[in-house]
Protein backbone atom coordinates (compact mmCIF):
# COMPACT_ATOMS: atom_id res chain seq x y z
CA UNK A 1 0.00 0.00 0.00
CA UNK A 2 1.49 3.32 -1.07
CA UNK A 3 0.29 6.04 1.28
CA UNK A 4 0.66 9.81 1.36
CA UNK A 5 -0.13 12.03 4.34
CA UNK A 6 -0.51 15.78 3.86
CA UNK A 7 0.81 17.57 6.93
CA UNK A 8 0.73 21.19 7.94
CA UNK A 9 2.39 23.30 10.58
CA UNK A 10 0.17 25.23 13.00
CA UNK A 11 0.69 27.43 16.03
CA UNK A 12 0.70 25.46 19.23
CA UNK A 13 -2.73 25.25 20.89
CA UNK A 14 -1.93 27.51 23.86
CA UNK A 15 -1.01 30.38 21.49
CA UNK A 16 -2.72 33.68 22.26
CA UNK A 17 -3.46 35.27 18.91
CA UNK A 18 -2.14 38.82 18.55
CA UNK A 19 -2.41 41.15 15.60
CA UNK A 20 0.18 43.45 14.12
CA UNK A 21 -0.53 47.19 14.21
CA UNK A 22 -2.77 47.61 11.18
CA UNK A 23 -4.73 44.36 11.66
CA UNK A 24 -3.73 43.11 8.24
CA UNK A 25 -1.43 40.52 9.72
CA UNK A 26 -1.09 38.09 12.59
CA UNK A 27 1.75 38.89 14.95
CA UNK A 28 3.80 35.70 14.74
CA UNK A 29 6.60 36.79 17.04
CA UNK A 30 7.31 34.16 19.67
CA UNK A 31 4.79 31.61 18.38
CA UNK A 32 5.76 27.96 18.79
CA UNK A 33 4.69 25.65 16.01
CA UNK A 34 3.52 22.06 16.06
CA UNK A 35 2.36 19.49 13.56
CA UNK A 36 -1.35 20.04 13.03
CA UNK A 37 -2.97 17.63 15.56
CA UNK A 38 -5.45 16.07 13.10
CA UNK A 39 -2.60 15.34 10.68
CA UNK A 40 -0.31 13.95 13.36
CA UNK A 41 -2.54 12.15 15.85
CA UNK A 42 -4.99 10.56 13.45
CA UNK A 43 -3.96 10.68 9.75
CA UNK A 44 -0.27 9.90 10.11
CA UNK A 45 -0.70 7.28 12.83
CA UNK A 46 -3.45 5.44 10.91
CA UNK A 47 -1.22 5.35 7.82
CA UNK A 48 1.67 3.96 9.88
CA UNK A 49 -0.58 1.34 11.53
CA UNK A 50 -1.77 0.21 8.12
CA UNK A 51 1.78 -0.04 6.86
CA UNK A 52 2.73 -2.12 9.90
CA UNK A 53 -0.21 -4.38 9.18
CA UNK A 54 0.02 -4.90 5.42
CA UNK A 55 3.31 -3.33 4.31
CA UNK A 56 4.10 -0.56 1.87
CA UNK A 57 5.28 2.98 2.44
CA UNK A 58 4.17 6.19 4.13
CA UNK A 59 5.30 9.49 2.61
CA UNK A 60 4.48 12.86 4.14
CA UNK A 61 4.12 16.03 2.09
CA UNK A 62 4.15 19.63 3.27
CA UNK A 63 3.95 22.95 1.45
CA UNK A 64 6.14 25.63 2.98
CA UNK A 65 9.62 26.94 3.59
CA UNK A 66 12.61 25.38 5.35
CA UNK A 67 11.32 26.46 8.76
CA UNK A 68 8.79 23.64 8.40
CA UNK A 69 11.52 20.98 8.41
CA UNK A 70 11.26 20.63 12.21
CA UNK A 71 7.65 19.41 12.08
CA UNK A 72 8.40 17.29 9.00
CA UNK A 73 11.21 15.55 10.92
CA UNK A 74 8.74 14.90 13.72
CA UNK A 75 6.47 13.07 11.27
CA UNK A 76 9.49 11.00 10.18
CA UNK A 77 10.29 10.29 13.84
CA UNK A 78 6.75 9.02 14.42
CA UNK A 79 7.27 6.60 11.55
CA UNK A 80 6.85 8.03 8.06
CA UNK A 81 9.44 6.66 5.61
CA UNK A 82 10.23 9.78 3.65
CA UNK A 83 9.06 13.33 3.14
CA UNK A 84 8.49 15.84 0.40
CA UNK A 85 8.57 19.55 1.12
CA UNK A 86 7.20 21.74 -1.63
CA UNK A 87 9.13 24.93 -1.23
CA UNK A 88 6.44 27.50 -1.81
CA UNK A 89 4.69 30.03 0.37
CA UNK A 90 1.09 28.87 0.56
CA UNK A 91 -1.34 31.72 -0.12
CA UNK A 92 -4.63 29.80 -0.01
CA UNK A 93 -6.05 26.31 0.37
CA UNK A 94 -6.27 26.12 -3.41
CA UNK A 95 -2.61 26.91 -3.98
CA UNK A 96 -1.64 24.25 -1.40
CA UNK A 97 -3.87 21.65 -3.05
CA UNK A 98 -2.59 22.56 -6.52
CA UNK A 99 1.04 22.40 -5.42
CA UNK A 100 0.54 18.95 -3.90
CA UNK A 101 -1.42 17.69 -6.91
CA UNK A 102 1.24 18.96 -9.32
CA UNK A 103 3.93 17.18 -7.30
CA UNK A 104 2.33 13.79 -6.60
CA UNK A 105 -0.35 13.20 -9.24
CA UNK A 106 1.71 10.70 -11.23
CA UNK A 107 3.13 8.87 -8.20
CA UNK A 108 0.24 6.43 -7.84
CA UNK A 109 -0.62 6.75 -4.16
CA UNK A 110 -3.33 4.31 -3.04
CA UNK A 111 -4.49 6.29 -0.02
CA UNK A 112 -3.98 10.01 0.54
CA UNK A 113 -4.76 11.47 3.98
CA UNK A 114 -5.42 14.98 5.23
CA UNK A 115 -6.44 16.05 8.72
CA UNK A 116 -10.09 16.98 9.17
CA UNK A 117 -8.97 20.60 9.36
CA UNK A 118 -5.92 22.61 10.28
CA UNK A 119 -6.40 24.21 13.68
CA UNK A 120 -5.21 27.60 12.42
CA UNK A 121 -7.40 28.52 9.45
CA UNK A 122 -10.04 25.81 10.07
CA UNK A 123 -10.72 25.67 6.35
CA UNK A 124 -11.19 21.93 5.78
CA UNK A 125 -10.66 22.60 2.10
CA UNK A 126 -7.34 21.11 1.03
CA UNK A 127 -8.62 17.51 1.13
CA UNK A 128 -11.71 18.27 -0.90
CA UNK A 129 -9.77 20.34 -3.44
CA UNK A 130 -6.92 17.84 -3.72
CA UNK A 131 -9.33 14.93 -4.30
CA UNK A 132 -10.86 16.87 -7.17
CA UNK A 133 -7.46 17.70 -8.67
CA UNK A 134 -6.37 14.05 -8.35
CA UNK A 135 -9.78 12.83 -9.58
CA UNK A 136 -10.25 10.40 -6.69
CA UNK A 137 -13.13 9.72 -4.28
CA UNK A 138 -13.02 11.67 -1.01
CA UNK A 139 -14.37 10.55 2.36
CA UNK A 140 -14.28 13.45 4.84
CA UNK A 141 -14.22 13.19 8.67
CA UNK A 142 -13.18 9.53 8.91
CA UNK A 143 -13.28 8.10 12.43
CA UNK A 144 -12.53 4.46 11.59
CA UNK A 145 -11.03 2.63 8.62
CA UNK A 146 -10.34 -1.02 7.84
CA UNK A 147 -8.68 -2.13 4.61
CA UNK A 148 -9.18 -5.49 2.91
CA UNK A 149 -7.24 -5.88 -0.34
CA UNK A 150 -7.97 -2.73 -2.31
CA UNK A 151 -11.29 -2.02 -0.55
CA UNK A 152 -11.62 0.19 2.49
CA UNK A 153 -14.57 0.34 4.83
CA UNK A 154 -14.70 3.74 6.46
CA UNK A 155 -16.90 5.24 9.13
CA UNK A 156 -17.26 8.98 9.01
CA UNK A 157 -18.89 11.54 11.28
CA UNK A 158 -22.19 12.97 10.12
CA UNK A 159 -24.59 15.18 12.08
CA UNK A 160 -25.83 13.12 14.99
CA UNK A 161 -24.11 9.85 14.09
CA UNK A 162 -21.85 8.05 11.65
CA UNK A 163 -22.08 6.75 8.11
CA UNK A 164 -20.28 3.65 6.84
CA UNK A 165 -18.78 3.87 3.38
CA UNK A 166 -17.06 1.43 1.08
CA UNK A 167 -14.48 2.69 -1.40
CA UNK A 168 -11.72 1.22 -3.55
CA UNK A 169 -8.21 2.61 -3.81
CA UNK A 170 -7.11 5.11 -4.86
CA UNK A 171 -9.00 7.50 -2.58
CA UNK A 172 -8.49 10.39 -0.18
CA UNK A 173 -9.77 10.66 3.39
CA UNK A 174 -9.70 13.37 6.00
CA UNK A 175 -8.93 12.15 9.51
CA UNK A 176 -11.02 12.97 12.59
CA UNK A 177 -10.72 11.96 16.22
CA UNK A 178 -11.05 8.20 16.67
CA UNK A 179 -9.25 7.14 13.48
CA UNK A 180 -6.11 6.32 15.51
CA UNK A 181 -4.45 7.00 18.86
CA UNK A 182 -1.70 9.59 19.22
CA UNK A 183 1.85 8.14 19.24
CA UNK A 184 4.82 9.75 20.93
CA UNK A 185 8.05 9.34 18.92
CA UNK A 186 10.66 7.22 20.74
CA UNK A 187 14.43 7.78 20.85
CA UNK A 188 15.07 5.33 18.03
CA UNK A 189 12.49 7.03 15.84
CA UNK A 190 14.02 10.43 16.51
CA UNK A 191 17.53 9.16 15.65
CA UNK A 192 16.31 7.47 12.47
CA UNK A 193 14.31 10.51 11.36
CA UNK A 194 17.54 12.42 10.81
CA UNK A 195 18.66 9.97 8.14
CA UNK A 196 15.34 9.59 6.35
CA UNK A 197 14.99 11.38 2.99
CA UNK A 198 13.39 14.83 3.00
CA UNK A 199 13.13 15.85 -0.63
CA UNK A 200 12.65 19.51 -1.41
CA UNK A 201 10.90 20.32 -4.67
CA UNK A 202 9.70 23.62 -5.99
CA UNK A 203 6.41 24.66 -7.52
CA UNK A 204 5.30 28.12 -8.40
CA UNK A 205 1.56 28.20 -7.96
CA UNK A 206 -0.35 31.14 -6.62
CA UNK A 207 -4.00 31.94 -6.14
CA UNK A 208 -5.29 35.47 -6.04
CA UNK A 209 -9.00 34.66 -5.97
CA UNK A 210 -9.16 34.28 -2.19
CA UNK A 211 -7.20 36.60 0.09
CA UNK A 212 -7.37 37.43 3.76
CA UNK A 213 -7.54 41.21 3.97
CA UNK A 214 -7.95 41.68 7.69
CA UNK A 215 -7.85 39.94 11.04
CA UNK A 216 -9.86 40.88 14.11
CA UNK A 217 -10.08 39.54 17.63
CA UNK A 218 -13.46 38.47 18.99
CA UNK A 219 -15.23 41.01 21.19
CA UNK A 220 -14.55 39.99 24.76
CA UNK A 221 -17.34 39.25 27.19
CA UNK A 222 -18.57 42.11 29.34
CA UNK A 223 -18.37 41.63 33.07
CA UNK A 224 -19.73 38.39 34.44
CA UNK A 225 -22.81 38.26 36.68
CA UNK A 226 -22.36 35.88 39.61
CA UNK A 227 -25.52 34.15 40.78
CA UNK A 228 -26.14 32.47 44.08
CA UNK A 229 -26.37 28.69 43.96
CA UNK A 230 -29.68 28.85 45.80
CA UNK A 231 -31.21 31.25 43.31
CA UNK A 232 -31.49 29.27 40.08
CA UNK A 233 -34.89 30.86 39.40
CA UNK A 234 -33.02 34.14 39.00
CA UNK A 235 -30.60 32.57 36.52
CA UNK A 236 -33.49 31.21 34.46
CA UNK A 237 -35.14 34.64 34.53
CA UNK A 238 -31.93 36.30 33.30
CA UNK A 239 -31.50 33.74 30.54
CA UNK A 240 -35.06 34.42 29.42
CA UNK A 241 -35.33 38.16 29.86
CA UNK A 242 -31.80 39.55 29.69
CA UNK A 243 -29.84 37.16 27.48
CA UNK A 244 -33.02 36.08 25.64
CA UNK A 245 -31.65 32.63 24.90
CA UNK A 246 -34.45 30.57 26.43
CA UNK B 1 -27.69 34.81 -9.64
CA UNK B 2 -27.02 33.19 -6.28
CA UNK B 3 -27.45 29.41 -6.24
CA UNK B 4 -28.02 27.72 -2.89
CA UNK B 5 -27.64 23.96 -2.58
CA UNK B 6 -30.31 22.80 -0.13
CA UNK B 7 -30.29 19.35 1.41
CA UNK B 8 -33.50 17.69 2.46
CA UNK B 9 -34.37 14.69 4.59
CA UNK B 10 -37.05 12.72 2.77
CA UNK B 11 -38.62 15.86 1.43
CA UNK B 12 -38.42 18.12 4.48
CA UNK B 13 -35.86 20.78 5.26
CA UNK B 14 -33.89 21.10 8.49
CA UNK B 15 -33.41 24.49 10.09
CA UNK B 16 -29.75 24.59 8.98
CA UNK B 17 -30.83 24.16 5.36
CA UNK B 18 -33.28 27.07 5.69
CA UNK B 19 -30.52 29.18 7.25
CA UNK B 20 -28.49 28.64 4.07
CA UNK B 21 -31.47 29.74 1.97
CA UNK B 22 -31.94 32.93 3.98
CA UNK B 23 -28.19 33.55 3.75
CA UNK B 24 -28.32 33.13 -0.03
CA UNK B 25 -31.35 35.41 -0.33
CA UNK B 26 -29.62 38.15 1.68
CA UNK B 27 -26.49 37.69 -0.44
CA UNK B 28 -28.57 38.06 -3.59
CA UNK B 29 -30.13 41.26 -2.21
CA UNK B 30 -26.67 42.65 -1.46
CA UNK B 31 -25.54 41.88 -5.00
CA UNK B 32 -28.78 43.08 -6.60
CA UNK B 33 -29.64 39.75 -8.15
CA UNK B 34 -32.01 36.84 -7.60
CA UNK B 35 -31.60 33.57 -5.80
CA UNK B 36 -32.43 30.00 -6.83
CA UNK B 37 -32.31 26.78 -4.84
CA UNK B 38 -30.95 23.47 -6.07
CA UNK B 39 -32.37 20.29 -4.53
CA UNK B 40 -31.48 16.72 -5.42
CA UNK B 41 -34.42 14.47 -6.19
CA UNK B 42 -37.96 15.51 -5.46
CA UNK B 43 -38.63 17.19 -2.15
CA UNK B 44 -42.26 17.40 -1.16
CA UNK B 45 -41.80 20.78 0.49
CA UNK B 46 -39.59 22.21 -2.30
CA UNK B 47 -41.98 25.00 -3.27
CA UNK B 48 -41.94 26.18 0.37
CA UNK B 49 -38.39 27.44 -0.18
CA UNK B 50 -40.00 30.33 -2.04
CA UNK B 51 -41.10 31.66 1.34
CA UNK B 52 -37.46 32.11 2.28
CA UNK B 53 -36.82 34.18 -0.81
CA UNK B 54 -35.79 31.93 -3.71
CA UNK B 55 -37.39 32.80 -7.05
CA UNK B 56 -37.48 29.16 -8.12
CA UNK B 57 -36.33 25.72 -7.09
CA UNK B 58 -34.29 23.62 -9.50
CA UNK B 59 -34.90 19.94 -8.89
CA UNK B 60 -32.23 17.58 -10.24
CA UNK B 61 -32.94 13.86 -10.23
CA UNK B 62 -30.31 11.25 -11.01
CA UNK B 63 -29.65 7.70 -9.84
CA UNK B 64 -26.10 8.84 -9.23
CA UNK B 65 -27.28 11.17 -6.46
CA UNK B 66 -29.15 8.53 -4.44
CA UNK B 67 -26.37 8.53 -1.83
CA UNK B 68 -23.82 11.11 -0.79
CA UNK B 69 -20.68 10.89 -2.92
CA UNK B 70 -18.46 13.95 -2.98
CA UNK B 71 -17.53 13.55 -6.65
CA UNK B 72 -21.07 13.08 -7.92
CA UNK B 73 -22.53 15.77 -5.64
CA UNK B 74 -19.84 18.33 -6.44
CA UNK B 75 -20.11 17.73 -10.20
CA UNK B 76 -23.90 18.09 -10.03
CA UNK B 77 -23.76 21.38 -8.10
CA UNK B 78 -20.96 22.76 -10.28
CA UNK B 79 -22.68 21.80 -13.53
CA UNK B 80 -25.96 23.39 -12.46
CA UNK B 81 -24.09 26.51 -11.29
CA UNK B 82 -22.42 26.78 -14.69
CA UNK B 83 -25.57 26.15 -16.69
CA UNK B 84 -27.58 28.66 -14.67
CA UNK B 85 -24.88 31.32 -14.66
CA UNK B 86 -24.53 31.52 -10.87
CA UNK B 87 -22.02 34.05 -9.54
CA UNK B 88 -22.19 32.80 -5.95
CA UNK B 89 -22.80 29.24 -4.74
CA UNK B 90 -23.95 28.89 -1.12
CA UNK B 91 -24.09 25.68 0.89
CA UNK B 92 -24.01 24.52 4.51
CA UNK B 93 -20.69 23.91 6.21
CA UNK B 94 -21.74 20.49 7.49
CA UNK B 95 -20.72 16.90 6.86
CA UNK B 96 -21.99 17.16 3.29
CA UNK B 97 -20.53 20.59 2.58
CA UNK B 98 -17.11 19.70 3.93
CA UNK B 99 -16.69 17.06 1.23
CA UNK B 100 -17.84 19.13 -1.72
CA UNK B 101 -17.08 22.81 -1.08
CA UNK B 102 -13.47 22.53 -2.24
CA UNK B 103 -14.34 20.22 -5.12
CA UNK B 104 -16.98 22.66 -6.41
CA UNK B 105 -14.50 25.55 -6.13
CA UNK B 106 -11.92 23.65 -8.20
CA UNK B 107 -14.53 22.78 -10.83
CA UNK B 108 -15.73 26.37 -11.10
CA UNK B 109 -12.30 27.91 -10.76
CA UNK B 110 -13.90 29.87 -7.94
CA UNK B 111 -12.65 31.71 -4.90
CA UNK B 112 -13.79 29.84 -1.85
CA UNK B 113 -14.52 30.58 1.80
CA UNK B 114 -15.64 27.80 4.12
CA UNK B 115 -17.17 28.04 7.57
CA UNK B 116 -18.29 31.62 6.97
CA UNK B 117 -20.27 33.35 9.74
CA UNK B 118 -21.11 36.77 8.30
CA UNK B 119 -23.15 38.04 5.39
CA UNK B 120 -21.07 39.17 2.41
CA UNK B 121 -20.19 42.81 1.91
CA UNK B 122 -19.78 44.15 -1.63
CA UNK B 123 -16.37 45.64 -2.42
CA UNK B 124 -14.82 47.26 -5.52
CA UNK B 125 -13.48 43.98 -6.77
CA UNK B 126 -15.77 41.32 -5.32
CA UNK B 127 -17.16 40.47 -1.92
CA UNK B 128 -15.78 40.02 1.58
CA UNK B 129 -16.96 37.55 4.20
CA UNK B 130 -15.79 36.73 7.71
CA UNK B 131 -14.98 33.42 9.33
CA UNK B 132 -13.56 32.26 12.63
CA UNK B 133 -9.98 31.06 12.61
CA UNK B 134 -7.96 29.37 15.35
CA UNK B 135 -11.30 27.81 16.35
CA UNK B 136 -12.63 31.20 17.39
CA UNK B 137 -9.52 32.86 18.83
CA UNK B 138 -9.57 35.29 15.89
CA UNK B 139 -11.71 36.27 12.91
CA UNK B 140 -10.47 36.69 9.36
CA UNK B 141 -11.99 38.84 6.64
CA UNK B 142 -11.68 37.17 3.27
CA UNK B 143 -11.89 38.92 -0.07
CA UNK B 144 -13.26 36.81 -2.93
CA UNK B 145 -12.46 38.34 -6.31
CA UNK B 146 -13.10 35.60 -8.86
CA UNK B 147 -16.13 35.78 -11.21
CA UNK B 148 -17.69 32.90 -9.26
CA UNK B 149 -17.42 32.39 -5.49
CA UNK B 150 -18.27 29.43 -3.28
CA UNK B 151 -19.35 30.08 0.32
CA UNK B 152 -20.13 27.46 2.96
CA UNK B 153 -22.06 28.85 5.92
CA UNK B 154 -21.60 27.84 9.54
CA UNK B 155 -24.71 26.77 11.43
CA UNK B 156 -26.54 29.38 13.55
CA UNK B 157 -24.99 32.29 11.56
CA UNK B 158 -28.42 33.74 10.79
CA UNK B 159 -31.98 32.67 11.47
CA UNK B 160 -34.28 31.53 8.65
CA UNK B 161 -36.59 34.37 7.67
CA UNK B 162 -39.87 34.16 5.80
CA UNK B 163 -39.94 36.94 3.18
CA UNK B 164 -42.12 35.61 0.36
CA UNK B 165 -44.49 32.93 -0.80
CA UNK B 166 -44.14 29.43 -2.29
CA UNK B 167 -42.43 29.36 -5.70
CA UNK B 168 -42.30 27.16 -8.78
CA UNK B 169 -40.26 23.98 -8.92
CA UNK B 170 -38.52 23.23 -12.19
CA UNK B 171 -37.11 19.81 -13.08
CA UNK B 172 -33.69 20.11 -14.64
CA UNK B 173 -31.05 17.71 -15.89
CA UNK B 174 -27.28 17.85 -15.63
CA UNK B 175 -24.31 15.58 -16.13
CA UNK B 176 -23.63 13.60 -12.96
CA UNK B 177 -20.77 11.08 -12.88
CA UNK B 178 -21.33 7.67 -11.31
CA UNK B 179 -20.40 7.63 -7.61
CA UNK B 180 -17.21 5.80 -6.68
CA UNK B 181 -18.10 5.44 -3.01
CA UNK B 182 -20.92 3.38 -1.62
CA UNK B 183 -22.86 4.24 1.51
CA UNK B 184 -23.41 0.97 3.34
CA UNK B 185 -25.29 2.22 6.38
CA UNK B 186 -26.09 5.19 8.57
CA UNK B 187 -26.13 5.00 12.31
CA UNK B 188 -27.85 7.99 13.90
CA UNK B 189 -28.61 8.43 17.54
CA UNK B 190 -32.28 8.23 18.29
CA UNK B 191 -33.88 11.26 19.80
CA UNK B 192 -34.91 14.67 18.81
CA UNK B 193 -32.14 16.98 20.01
CA UNK B 194 -30.04 18.75 17.40
CA UNK B 195 -26.56 17.36 16.68
CA UNK B 196 -23.80 19.42 18.31
CA UNK B 197 -22.71 21.54 15.33
CA UNK B 198 -26.33 22.68 14.79
CA UNK B 199 -27.40 22.90 18.43
CA UNK B 200 -28.77 26.16 19.84
CA UNK B 201 -28.59 25.00 23.44
CA UNK B 202 -25.63 22.99 24.77
CA UNK B 203 -24.94 21.55 28.22
CA UNK B 204 -21.31 20.57 28.64
CA UNK B 205 -19.36 18.98 31.46
CA UNK B 206 -15.73 18.25 32.30
CA UNK B 207 -13.47 16.43 34.70
CA UNK B 208 -15.23 18.05 37.64
CA UNK B 209 -17.88 15.34 37.12
CA UNK B 210 -15.50 12.81 38.72
CA UNK B 211 -16.70 9.89 36.60
CA UNK B 212 -19.02 8.80 33.79
CA UNK B 213 -21.51 7.34 36.26
CA UNK B 214 -22.41 10.88 37.37
CA UNK B 215 -23.61 12.14 33.97
CA UNK B 216 -27.29 11.56 34.84
CA UNK B 217 -27.63 15.10 36.23
CA UNK B 218 -26.13 16.59 33.04
CA UNK B 219 -28.49 14.56 30.86
CA UNK B 220 -31.43 15.58 33.05
CA UNK B 221 -30.51 19.26 32.63
CA UNK B 222 -30.09 18.82 28.87
CA UNK B 223 -33.46 17.04 28.69
CA UNK B 224 -35.21 19.80 30.60
CA UNK B 225 -33.79 22.37 28.17
CA UNK B 226 -34.00 20.30 24.99
CA UNK B 227 -30.24 20.84 24.77
CA UNK B 228 -27.44 18.78 23.27
CA UNK B 229 -24.67 17.41 25.53
CA UNK B 230 -20.95 18.13 25.05
CA UNK B 231 -17.76 17.57 27.03
CA UNK B 232 -14.15 18.65 27.47
CA UNK B 233 -11.31 16.78 25.80
CA UNK B 234 -10.00 14.72 28.75
CA UNK B 235 -13.52 13.46 29.33
CA UNK B 236 -13.70 12.11 25.77
CA UNK B 237 -10.10 10.88 25.83
CA UNK B 238 -10.72 8.75 28.91
CA UNK B 239 -13.84 7.32 27.34
CA UNK B 240 -16.27 8.84 29.85
CA UNK B 241 -18.18 10.31 26.91
CA UNK B 242 -18.17 9.62 23.15
CA UNK B 243 -15.61 11.39 20.92
CA UNK B 244 -18.21 13.36 19.00
CA UNK B 245 -19.11 15.30 22.19
CA UNK B 246 -15.59 16.74 22.50
CA UNK B 247 -15.66 20.50 21.91
CA UNK B 248 -12.70 22.86 21.66
CA UNK B 249 -9.77 23.64 19.45
CA UNK B 250 -9.17 19.97 18.66
CA UNK B 251 -12.84 18.98 18.84
CA UNK B 252 -16.04 20.43 17.47
CA UNK B 253 -16.20 24.24 17.33
CA UNK B 254 -19.70 25.36 18.24
CA UNK B 255 -21.69 28.61 18.38
CA UNK B 256 -24.93 27.90 20.22
CA UNK B 257 -27.13 30.57 21.76
CA UNK B 258 -26.53 29.10 25.21
CA UNK B 259 -23.53 27.11 26.46
CA UNK B 260 -23.67 25.81 30.03
CA UNK B 261 -20.34 24.45 31.30
CA UNK B 262 -20.20 22.45 34.53
CA UNK B 263 -16.91 21.30 36.06
CA UNK B 264 -14.81 22.61 33.15
CA UNK B 265 -11.82 24.79 34.02
CA UNK B 266 -11.83 26.82 30.80
CA UNK B 267 -8.41 26.03 29.31
CA UNK B 268 -7.49 28.10 26.26
CA UNK B 269 -8.01 25.10 23.95
CA UNK B 270 -11.49 24.55 25.35
CA UNK B 271 -12.46 28.23 25.14
CA UNK B 272 -11.30 28.38 21.52
CA UNK B 273 -14.08 26.07 20.40
CA UNK B 274 -16.91 27.54 22.48
CA UNK B 275 -16.28 31.27 22.87
CA UNK B 276 -18.50 32.14 19.90
CA UNK B 277 -21.49 31.02 21.97
CA UNK B 278 -23.93 33.89 22.41
CA UNK B 279 -24.34 33.32 26.16
CA UNK B 280 -22.09 31.28 28.46
CA UNK B 281 -23.01 30.01 31.95
CA UNK B 282 -20.19 28.54 34.04
CA UNK B 283 -20.66 26.33 37.09
CA UNK B 284 -17.39 25.74 38.93
CA UNK B 285 -16.46 25.47 42.60
CA UNK B 286 -13.09 27.16 42.08
CA UNK B 287 -13.44 30.97 42.07
CA UNK B 288 -10.12 31.18 40.19
CA UNK B 289 -11.27 28.95 37.30
CA UNK B 290 -10.29 30.77 34.07
CA UNK B 291 -13.70 30.03 32.56
CA UNK B 292 -15.29 32.73 34.75
CA UNK B 293 -13.39 35.34 32.71
CA UNK B 294 -15.08 34.16 29.52
CA UNK B 295 -18.62 33.77 30.86
CA UNK B 296 -21.78 35.88 31.05
CA UNK B 297 -23.19 34.22 34.16
CA UNK B 298 -21.30 32.30 36.82
CA UNK B 299 -22.21 30.13 39.76
CA UNK B 300 -19.32 29.42 42.08
CA UNK B 301 -20.45 26.27 43.86
CA UNK B 302 -20.50 22.47 43.81
CA UNK B 303 -21.98 21.33 40.53
CA UNK B 304 -23.56 18.28 42.17
CA UNK B 305 -25.67 20.73 44.17
CA UNK B 306 -26.25 23.37 41.46
CA UNK B 307 -27.06 21.31 38.36
CA UNK B 308 -30.13 19.53 39.81
CA UNK B 309 -31.40 22.86 41.17
CA UNK B 310 -31.01 24.49 37.77
CA UNK B 311 -32.88 21.58 36.17
CA UNK B 312 -35.76 22.07 38.62
CA UNK B 313 -35.83 25.82 38.00
CA UNK B 314 -36.02 25.26 34.24
CA UNK B 315 -38.79 22.70 34.57
CA UNK B 316 -40.70 25.12 36.78
CA UNK B 317 -40.27 27.98 34.30
CA UNK B 318 -41.44 25.80 31.43
CA UNK B 319 -44.44 24.39 33.28
C1 LIG C 1 -2.77 20.07 21.94
C2 LIG C 1 -3.90 20.19 22.91
C3 LIG C 1 -5.21 20.31 22.42
C4 LIG C 1 -6.28 20.42 23.31
N1 LIG C 1 -7.55 20.54 22.81
C5 LIG C 1 -8.60 20.62 23.68
C6 LIG C 1 -9.93 20.74 23.19
O1 LIG C 1 -10.18 20.77 21.98
N2 LIG C 1 -10.94 20.80 24.08
C7 LIG C 1 -10.73 20.75 25.45
O2 LIG C 1 -11.70 20.81 26.20
N3 LIG C 1 -9.47 20.64 25.93
C8 LIG C 1 -8.41 20.57 25.08
N4 LIG C 1 -7.15 20.41 25.58
C9 LIG C 1 -7.01 20.18 27.02
C10 LIG C 1 -7.05 21.43 27.85
O3 LIG C 1 -5.76 21.99 27.90
C11 LIG C 1 -7.51 21.10 29.29
O4 LIG C 1 -6.63 20.15 29.83
C12 LIG C 1 -8.92 20.53 29.37
O5 LIG C 1 -9.83 21.36 28.67
C13 LIG C 1 -9.35 20.43 30.80
O6 LIG C 1 -10.57 19.75 30.90
P1 LIG C 1 -11.54 20.00 32.13
O7 LIG C 1 -11.83 21.43 32.23
O8 LIG C 1 -12.67 19.05 31.98
O9 LIG C 1 -10.67 19.45 33.37
P2 LIG C 1 -9.85 20.25 34.48
O10 LIG C 1 -8.94 21.24 33.91
O11 LIG C 1 -9.32 19.21 35.38
O12 LIG C 1 -10.99 21.08 35.22
C14 LIG C 1 -11.97 20.52 36.03
C15 LIG C 1 -12.72 21.69 36.65
O13 LIG C 1 -13.81 21.19 37.39
C16 LIG C 1 -13.93 21.95 38.58
N5 LIG C 1 -14.61 21.09 39.56
C17 LIG C 1 -14.17 19.96 40.13
N6 LIG C 1 -15.09 19.45 40.94
C18 LIG C 1 -16.15 20.28 40.90
C19 LIG C 1 -17.42 20.29 41.52
N7 LIG C 1 -17.81 19.33 42.35
N8 LIG C 1 -18.26 21.31 41.27
C20 LIG C 1 -17.90 22.31 40.40
N9 LIG C 1 -16.71 22.34 39.78
C21 LIG C 1 -15.86 21.33 40.02
C22 LIG C 1 -12.53 22.30 38.97
O14 LIG C 1 -12.53 23.46 39.78
C23 LIG C 1 -11.87 22.52 37.59
O15 LIG C 1 -11.95 23.88 37.22
C24 LIG C 1 -6.06 20.37 24.71
C25 LIG C 1 -4.75 20.27 25.19
C26 LIG C 1 -3.69 20.18 24.31
C27 LIG C 1 -2.31 20.08 24.85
Amino acid sequence: MKQLVCISKTPETTTQIKLSGDSSQLDVAGINYILNPYDEWYALVRAIELKEQIGGTVTVVNVGDASNDVVIRKALAIGADDAIRIDQTPDSALSVAKAIAATVSSDGYDIVYCGKESIDYNGSQVGSMLSELLDVPFVPQAVNMTVEGSTATIQRDIEGGTETISVNTPFLISAAKGLAEQRIPNMRGIMMSKKKPLNVVSQDISDSSTTVTKYTLPAGKGSIKMIDADNMDELVRLLQEEAKVL
Amino acid sequence: MVLVFVEHNNGTFKKAALEAVTYAKMTADTLGTDCKALVFGTAEEASELGKYGVSSVLSLSSDHLAHYDSQAYAAAVANVAKASGASVVVLNNNSTGVGITGRIAVKLDAGCASGVNSLPVKTDNGITVEKNIFSGKAISTINLTSPVSVISVTGNTIQPEVVGSPCSVESISADVPAPRTQVISQDKQQGTVAPLPEAELVVSAGRGMKGPENWGIIEALADALGATTACSRPVADTGWRPHHEHVGQTGVAIRPNLYIAAGISGAIQHLAGVNSSKCIVVINKDPEAPFFKAADYGICADLFDVVPKLTEAIKKAKA
